[in-house]
């Protein structure tokens, strides 16, 4: 187990070393000046070279990336090219904010995608099922922007109930923040709740259409008994994964969600840094990102381990 | 899973597809749409009642009439019009991508599949180290650095699947790479080149198909998206994703200059991903449904 967890460690730093140079790469010299490019067409030679000096574009590339990677290992992030302040906190700030929002839509659609995904596994191919499907799969189709501006058009502006608008504070703690988390909580849960349906649907399926369910079945065992200790114990291992391997998707998904609701949280701060070319809080937050994702998945296969204990780690 | 013997991967006749198509109305409700859809993209242009560009200042934000069906937007141009002219800019854009990374992922994961070795652990790592960026960041970041335009946009979406269809070409390959029928192409002498395309490739086709079909999905929905946030497909152009967000700002007073735009492609996209569902289900009967 130690040895497995050494060696996942060791790939997603080497994930993440790479996922950086990309990152680095696609943001330092793809076309032309850096410092032209964040100060548009019209800056005077002056201040492109000076942005330059600051960056320290006038170094070789490989230096410049290596500085880069340094000061974000230890900590110095650089200072935003918009607001003058270090990086380093506003990011985290932003990305505490974003789990508060993942973590009220994790506790929504997690359960409730489970809870679907099973019904329509017991009535396979029947009427509650072939709803829940069609359902499900259209939620899946549609973009944060849509369901979230939809919800907003019923509960904020139709009926009155929650606020249209959640750019609260940044510094709000969560009971504060709460009122202004559901609407896009919710948004992001309908992308989320069909996609662990379908997923829990199949992998229900899969272990009913097994010999020792049929024999559980057959040794007369109550049916609910069969479903909580024989049928969902197996099913909903895969699960566990999806839910991880959904985190890539939910950061997306929080990234349309947080600048459709104004939300403070990381993906409204990352599109507010493209839209300002502020390019140290571009490659920060992404690699930000990126790391968090990492980890999930990483976390998902110990999870996963840990359950199914047919799975030896480290093999 | 592919069929052993080759040429006998699809559905026979256009009567077994009718009657599949019977068996499931979510699939045929997909495939009409995206029919709707496609021919909307070929005459709309041409039908549409105003150019979409034309603005009328005196109309503006003019509710659904018999003049402008779907209402005006906050320039007084026909929301309408622009609905189906945008209709092929999202297809041709979307489309595009897709295309692209199809393409390249199929030429990528049959030879390092085929090939095997150190060659296929590099190709398949670098396919590893982009998935493990979220698309939509990637998106941004690389538009971020090309600029936003159609163009661009169209690179991005084919740069950003090809992991995936890399992958899924690539573990078909690995299977079919064993079978008796590749091994006996072999003995009989026959080329690697000839191995790959006429003994292998007609037996990854129903696959992808499949993921063609599901990364078109996810390219309306990016493109969208990328629309929505103002980092894709720039003003004038009458791309959906930003109708709706540049229509935000309007929505309390003018309900209806997002609502249609909104609603295009909540059907655009439902339709193209009960059809995908469709094809996995017709193409790859037993198949194990992988995300």
């Amino acid at each position: 187990m130690a040895l497995y967890l050494l060696r996942r460690l060791g790939f997603i730093f080497l994930t993440l070393l790479l996922a950086s140079i990309i990152i680095f790469s696609i943001t330092q010299f793809l076309p032309g000046d850096v410092a032209q490019m964040v100060l548009g067409q019209f800056a005077t030679e002056v201040a492109i070279e000076n942005l330059r000096e600051e960056l320290g574009l006038n170094l070789p590339l490989h230096i410049q990336y290596l500085n880069w990677a340094a000061g974000f290992i230890t900590g110095d992030w650089g200072d935003s090219l918009v607001s003058r302040m270090p990086v380093q906190p506003m990011v985290m700030q932003r990305l505490g904010n974003s789990a508060m929002l993942a973590g009220v839509a994790i506790m929504i659609y997690v359960p409730l995608g489970i809870a679907l995904g099973v019904i329509a596994a017991l009535k396979r191919d029947r009427y509650p099922d072939q709803a829940i499907t069609a359902v499900s799969m259209a939620f899946v189709g549609l973009p944060e922007f849509v369901t979230g501006l939809l919800l907003i058009a019923i509960f904020a502006i139709g009926l009155g109930w929650l606020p249209a608008n959640s750019s609260i504070d940044p510094g709000s703690n969560f009971v504060q923040a709460f009122p202004y988390l559901i609407l896009p909580a919710i948004t992001v849960s309908l992308t989320g709740l069909g996609y662990i349906a379908r997923m829990t649907r199949s992998g229900t399926i899969d272990v009913l259409d097994t010999d020792y369910i049929r024999a559980a079945e057959l040794k007369g065992l109550p049916a609910a008994q069969v479903l909580l200790r024989h049928v969902l114990r197996n099913a909903l291992l895969p699960t566990v994964t999806v839910v991880a391997m959904g985190i890539g998707w939910l950061l997306g998904g929080l990234i349309v969600t947080e600048t459709v609701f104004g939300y403070p949280g990381l993906g409204r701060l990352l599109v507010y840094g493209i839209q300002r070319r502020d390019l140290p809080l571009i490659q920060a937050g992404s690699m930000i990102v990126v790391a968090v994702y990492s980890l999930s998945n990483l976390a998902a296969d110990i999870i996963y381990g840990l359950l199914n204990p047919r799975i030896r780690l480290g093999r | 899973m592919a069929k052993d013997n080759r040429g006998n991967s699809k559905p026979s006749s256009p009567f077994s597809f009718l009657k599949k198509l019977r068996r499931y109305p979510a699939t045929a409700i997909g495939f009409i749409i995206v029919f709707l859809f496609i021919l909307i993209a070929i005459i709309g242009p041409s039908i549409a009642p105003y150019p979409y560009t034309e603005q009328k200042l005196s109309e503006r934000l003019a509710p659904p009439s018999e003049e402008h069906i779907f209402g005006t937007d906050q320039y007084g141009r026909d929301i309408f019009s622009r609905i189906l002219v945008g209709s092929r800019d999202v297809l041709l854009v979307a489309g595009s991508g897709t295309a692209m990374a199809v393409m390249l992922g199929l030429l990528l994961g049959l030879f390092s599949g085929y090939r095997g070795g150190l060659l296929d652990e590099i190709v398949m790592r670098l396919m590893d180290v982009i998935l493990s960026i979220p698309p939509l960041l990637l998106a941004m970041v690389i538009l971020f650095s090309l600029g936003p335009s159609r163009l661009n946009v169209i690179i991005v979406v084919g740069f950003l699947y090809i992991p995936m269809v890399a992958r899924v070409v690539r573990s078909v390959v690995l299977d079919l790479k064993t079978r008796q029928f590749v091994e006996a192409a072999r003995m009989r002498g026959e080329k690697s080149g000839y191995i790959l395309f006429r003994e292998i490739f007609p037996n990854v086709l129903p696959h992808l198909a499949v993921e063609a079909s599901m990364r078109f999905s996810y390219a309306i929905f990016l493109v969208a998206s990328l629309g929505f946030l103002g980092l894709g497909v720039q003003p004038p152009s009458p791309d959906w994703g930003l109708m709706v967000g540049e229509a935000r700002t309007w929505f309390h007073q003018a309900r209806w200059i997002l609502l249609f735009p909104a609603g295009a492609i909540a059907l655009l996209v439902v339709g193209v991903g009960f059809m995908s569902d469709g094809l996995r289900r017709m193409l790859l009967p037993g198949g194990v449904s992988d995300v």
